[in-house]
């Protein structure tokens, strides 16, 4: 019982978080949005008794990530907000039309399964500490978890490689072809 | 009353919905790309409640994974957008359409 009264209030904290990002005028207060909801994802995982990935995401979602979006949301400038207007007639409409009947058709395909639930869930054991994680990170996924070593540090270079090549930097590559500044 | 594991895929399928109706609604690139680490966060959800409905740890395993790139891609993309606003000075979509031909 317990665990159906987190479940309700951290899903609706994570739907309503997602809901501020989705709606917000101010940048900011998107970000502010997708951080409740990636805590209250990190709660949701506690419930599943995944506890490392709780802590991961807490601390490279909610951390890291969130940290580097709202550097560079100040970095752009936060008062410079973006013109809503609508690209194709009835943009709006059609997405929400969209996005809801996505959810409808996925929440059709697996009603099946979902609604009646199974009783697995409640009687297997789960184990997700860092040992139990680690055992299996570095058994059978050990190539894939050093490609992602590879991944990474592709991707650090890549940044610093963003960050250098601008008009500004020390190698200002193919300044000339982009001399026109839409402003 | 407890919890099944279709009130994790349900929940993971709307925060989905939202993040997809965030990228083809926002037109600052910075929300639409928070709307993709949304939808990247509930595609987490359904393969932690999957590998705890199914006893599996690989559930969890795929979650760091898709965690990891996720972090690779941020940095990326906000690369990719301070260097376009150091060029263009906008965060606008809609004004980026300099490779139309």
């Amino acid at each position: 019982m317990a665990e159906t009264i987190v479940f309700i209030i951290f899903a609706a904290v994570a739907l309503a978080g997602a809901f501020a990002m989705l709606s917000a005028r101010n940048t900011v207060f998107s970000a502010m949005g997708l951080l409740t909801a990636m805590f209250a994802i990190a709660v949701l995982y506690v419930l599943l008794d995944a506890h490392f990935i709780a802590a991961v995401q807490v601390i490279i979602y909610a951390g890291a990530v969130m940290t580097l979006f709202l550097f560079v949301i100040m970095l752009i400038g936060v008062d410079r907000s973006v013109a809503e207007q609508e690209q194709i007639p009835f943009q709006r409409v059609i997405t929400i039309v969209l996005a809801v009947g996505f959810f409808a058709v996925i929440v059709f395909a697996g009603r099946a399964a979902w609604i009646t639930g199974s009783s697995l869930f409640a009687d297997a054991e789960m184990n997700g500490t860092i040992e139990a994680v680690a055992d299996e990170l570095f058994g059978t996924w050990m190539i894939p978890f050093l490609t992602t070593v590879f991944l990474l540090t592709i991707a650090a270079v890549g940044t610093i490689a963003l960050a250098h090549f601008g008009p500004g930097g020390l190698h200002a590559a193919g300044e000339d072809e982009e001399e026109e500044i839409v402003a | 009353m407890t919890v099944t594991v279709g009130w994790y895929m349900a929940l993971a399928a709307a925060l989905f919905s939202i993040g997809a109706a965030g990228v083809l609604l926002r037109r600052n690139a910075l929300i639409m790309f928070m709307s993709i680490e949304l939808m990247l966060n509930s595609v987490n959800l359904t393969f932690v409640a999957a590998g705890r409905e199914l006893g599996l740890i690989d559930g969890q395993v795929a979650a760091l994974f898709v965690i990891v790139v996720a972090a690779a891609e941020v940095t990326i993309g906000l690369a990719i957008i301070v260097a376009v606003f150091r060029r263009r000075a906008t965060a606008n979509v809609d004004q980026l359409s300099g490779m139309r031909g």
